[in-house]
């Protein structure tokens, strides 16, 4: 067991610590982030107040909150669809990645939740702070939503990485390309997410349709915990939520890594 | 599993492909899908300790054959168990006995310092700290690695990556090293110094070794047992003395003259191949088997003043060739 956590441990380090070699990047993607939550904060705002100041529970102060806390997330929440072990299946990499007494699935995850937690320091907190400076936000009241916010965002960004590694990655030992799925998959989760608009907005049929999926798990979740628009108990239901399609979506991940494997031609050298 | 139980033991080892047929434009034929048997009933044993080069035609097999030693294929027909273990079902427990470097892929964190590849290494094997230390200080010290430790493996030069590349494959100490093509792409003195450091490295640890390579050095440098695959069969087994015997491979003499002179023929055991620069340069074929290189330069020293010499060895695509040809 302690050898399980050192290794995995060590391969989130060392995303993290890859992902800082691209810090200009990461800037590049904070300036993106900051003027897109500045459209969505003139379109949102005048659906709010047209309204008249509250739609479904959101005020504009708590839809400011959605707004800059999704954008901050967007740089860790995987929402496109790439992923690192996509291009090692697919070149035949991932040949190396079988020679090491690991579970690929699970390092390929870890990995990529290290690079996630990085994007968090230039890109989710300055989203947050420039948002609350320039356009204010509301903030919860009780502490714990903090507390419990930062595990909902952790979790959220490992729920996007085990989707992304089964619906975009796993495909490949069968596929040879990819891509198509990749796309698909950007189109689809950024909407079902809530990522341009809250999922509790849609109407009744479009948010149970988007229920039925992990992608709330990933975004927002995590938003509506942090923001304090649920209760604690209404936090640790969406919590658990989100352990059970993390659950679901590894162990079908998992299947498929198995029978891959199996499957695994490895192309070239 | 004892100390003479066999490192690699395969029996009527068989892989198939199912390709489809590309060859003619004609949609008809390209659905059709026809069987390539990639590896053919191998049957081989290596012991503890043997250094084999496993030699042969690019598609002949090498990789395929490998790739189902380790874990990453499945064969279609045969057995196969590596280090006493079943490569498939026990994928992990074997990764943790054989180390092997791919000369076309890497196994390093590209965008991370060597060093730090090395740690995450070493925390995948499960090496103790002092383990840890011990080993890569070794490493570093005999593949000459201290100067680049710190760099990112992206900006590492070839010679400097396939070093690295070699120390990440043995971090854990393997029983089975297997090299794929180690060399390819390698200056005269960086292929010298890997060599070393195997040859090295076989004699403290007492690894097994199985290469697959081009280079007629590395086998001569570092096998004492020849393996060739021709179309997924065994077509040698044996040491690199008898192959040469077998395919009556030449050894070329190449000198060159201090004055002008007639063709150098019938010289015991040797055939006059060529002349350059009215007989200043002249290339002699012989038999290793029947003369030395030492008793031809001494038959050619009677007739003319040599200024220079070099002795070409048969290359590995000129012995496999004959041996094909032999086959055929």
């Amino acid at each position: 067991m302690r050898a399980t956590i050192r290794v995995y441990w060590r391969l989130l380090v060392a995303g993290f610590r890859r992902q800082s070699a691209y810090l200009m990047a990461a800037f590049g993607g904070l300036v993106a982030n900051t003027t897109f939550g500045l459209l969505k904060v003139a379109v949102l705002f005048a659906t709010v107040r047209a309204a008249g100041g509250e739609l479904e529970g959101y005020d504009v102060a708590l839809m400011s909150t959605y707004i800059w806390v999704s954008q901050g997330l967007l740089g860790s929440v995987n929402l496109f669809g790439r992923i690192d072990i996509a291009d090692r299946i697919k070149d035949g990499d991932v040949a190396v990645d079988f020679l090491r007494p690991l579970d690929v699935q699970a390092a390929a995850i870890t990995t990529e939740v290290g690079r996630s937690l990085f994007n968090l320091i230039p890109r989710g907190i300055p989203s947050v702070l420039i948002g609350g400076l320039v356009v204010g936000m509301a903030l919860p009241d009780h502490p714990t939503a903090y507390l419990l916010g930062a595990v909902s965002i952790v979790l959220g960004i490992t729920v996007s990485a085990a989707t992304v590694y089964l619906m975009v990655a796993a495909p490949g030992f069968w596929l040879v390309e990819t891509r198509g799925l990749q796309i698909l998959y950007m189109v689809v989760s950024g909407f079902l997410a809530g990522l341009f608009v809250p999922i509790w907005i849609f109407p009744t049929w479009l948010e149970v349709v988007a229920q039925a999926t992990p992608f709330p798990s990933m975004l927002m979740y995590p938003v509506d915990i942090i923001s304090g628009r649920v209760d604690v108990s209404g936090a640790l239901l969406l919590l658990a939520v989100q352990l059970a399609w993390l659950a679901g979506v590894g162990a079908v991940g998992q299947a498929l890594t198995r029978a891959g494997r199996r499957h695994l031609e490895v192309q070239g050298g | 599993m004892g100390m003479t139980d066999p490192i690699i033991e395969t029996s009527g080892l068989t892989r198939e492909f199912r390709v489809r047929d590309t060859s003619t434009g004609s949609v008809q034929r390209a659905l059709k899908r026809r069987t390539l048997v990639a590896v053919d009933e191998l049957s081989v044993r290596v012991g503890p300790g043997e250094a084999v080069g496993y030699i042969g035609a690019n598609g002949a097999g090498k990789s395929t054959t490998i790739k189902m030693l380790t874990g990453i294929l499945v064969p279609t027909r045969g057995s196969v168990t590596t280090c006493g273990l079943r490569p498939v079902q026990d994928r992990r427990r074997l990764a943790r006995q054989v180390g092997v470097v791919f000369g076309q892929r890497s196994q390093l964190w590209w965008d991370l310092p060597v060093r730090e590849s090395f740690r995450i290494l070493a925390a995948i094997h499960d090496l103790s700290a002092t383990a840890e230390q011990e080993r890569t200080d070794e490493l570093v010290e005999r593949l000459e690695m201290a100067e680049f430790l710190g760099t990112p493996v992206r900006q590492l030069s070839l010679g400097q990556r396939m070093r690295a590349e070699v120390a990440a494959a043995l971090l854990h100490s393997p029983r089975l090293v297997i090299l794929d093509e180690p060399t390819i792409g390698l200056d005269v003195l960086s292929k010298q110094r890997l060599r070393e450091f195997l040859v090295a490295e076989r004699r403290t640890h007492g690894t097994t070794l199985l290469l697959t390579t081009h280079d007629m050095g590395d086998v001569e440098r570092l096998c004492d047992r020849i393996l060739v695959i021709d179309r997924g069969r065994l077509a040698y087994d044996g040491d690199l003395l008898g192959l040469s015997r077998t395919v009556g491979a030449e050894r070329v003499l190449v000198v060159d003259l201090a004055e002008a002179t007639e063709d150098l023929t019938g010289i015991t055991a040797t055939r006059h191949l060529a002349s350059e620069g009215h007989g200043l340069r002249q290339r002699l074929a012989f038999d290793a088997e029947t003369t030395t290189a030492a008793r031809v330069l001494a038959a050619v020293s009677e007739r003319a003043e040599v200024l220079d010499l070099t002795v070409e060895e048969p290359d590995i695509e000129d012995v496999v060739r004959r041996i094909y040809a032999a086959r055929r």
